[in-house]
């Protein structure tokens, strides 16, 4: 199981500025081991958003995301308290959910 | 300042791209399979079923204009324009173009930063599809000192 996402949602206004950082491998599958094979593409495919349970935003990613990826987006109508929660899955079919509160 | 002429070729040079390809038959998944594996920006944009991008002022592309390091290149796409459906990054010479695609709600400002890998220095889009179809990109050049696709 992979390792917990860091996300942070702050209100300005009407909107929050959301910054999630995951953590994952993303291997892009084009590398090669020291014996010269090819390491196998695992890369997050899906990202989904979602404010207060409702899906403000998917997204899908190639494996040319970095390691350990960075996403920011803004959410309009979000303020203090609400709740994002953001899910990832990949293309070996694991999935992890956080959540984090709008300051 | 791009003259009116520059623009035109640019974009018949891409449209052009467009017109030469044509040979996915693979059957659609929920994920965009086909665009991601489509190695030019026009592919791309016509594994996702809209017309032939244009260059347009309305789009933004952030980036730096040099990465010290390819494995982790800060890039951004944004646009203040009204019914985008959705919101790509693209870097031109990587195995396959798509790096992200950003299905955009009206709950979301069509506005997304995320970092990725490059191989070698290359010209960046963010292309904007809108609900009509049609697709604008914006381009810029980041040169990388060191690639990130190797060990």
């Amino acid at each position: 199981m992979a390792d917990p996402m860091r996300i942070r949602a702050q209100a300005s206004g009407d909107k929050a500025t959301v910054r999630v950082l995951m953590s994952h491998e993303m291997e892009s599958g084009q590398r090669k081991d020291a014996a010269g094979k090819l390491v196998p593409a695992h890369f997050i495919q899906d990202v989904e958003a979602k404010l207060n349970g409702k899906t403000v935003m998917t997204a899908e990613w190639g494996p040319s995301v970095s390691k350990n990826p960075f996403l920011q987006f803004t959410v309009k109508g979000a303020k203090a308290g609400d709740k994002i929660a953001v899910t990832w899955k990949d293309n070996k079919g694991d999935t992890r959910t956080d959540e984090a509160t709008v300051s | 300042m791009k003259t009116r002429r520059e623009a035109l070729k640019q974009s018949a040079v891409v449209a052009g791209l467009l017109a030469s390809t044509g040979l996915f038959t693979e059957q659609t998944f929920a994920y965009s399979t086909d665009a991601f594996h489509a190695k030019t920006v026009a592919d791309t944009v016509k594994a996702l079923g809209a017309g032939a991008p244009t260059e347009s002022k309305d789009i933004t592309i952030t980036g730096p204009d040099i990465a010290e390091n390819g494995a982790v290149v800060p890039l951004g796409a944004s646009t203040s324009l009204p019914g985008v459906k959705q919101v790509l990054i693209l870097v031109e010479k990587n195995p396959a173009a798509l790096v992200a695609l950003f299905n955009v709600t009206d709950a979301v400002e069509a506005n997304f930063s995320t970092r990725a890998k490059m191989g070698q220095s290359s010209d960046v889009y963010a292309v904007a599809i809108m609900n009509d179809g049609k697709a604008l990109y914006a381009k810029k050049e980041v040169k990388v000192t060191l690639g990130g696709c190797g060990g």
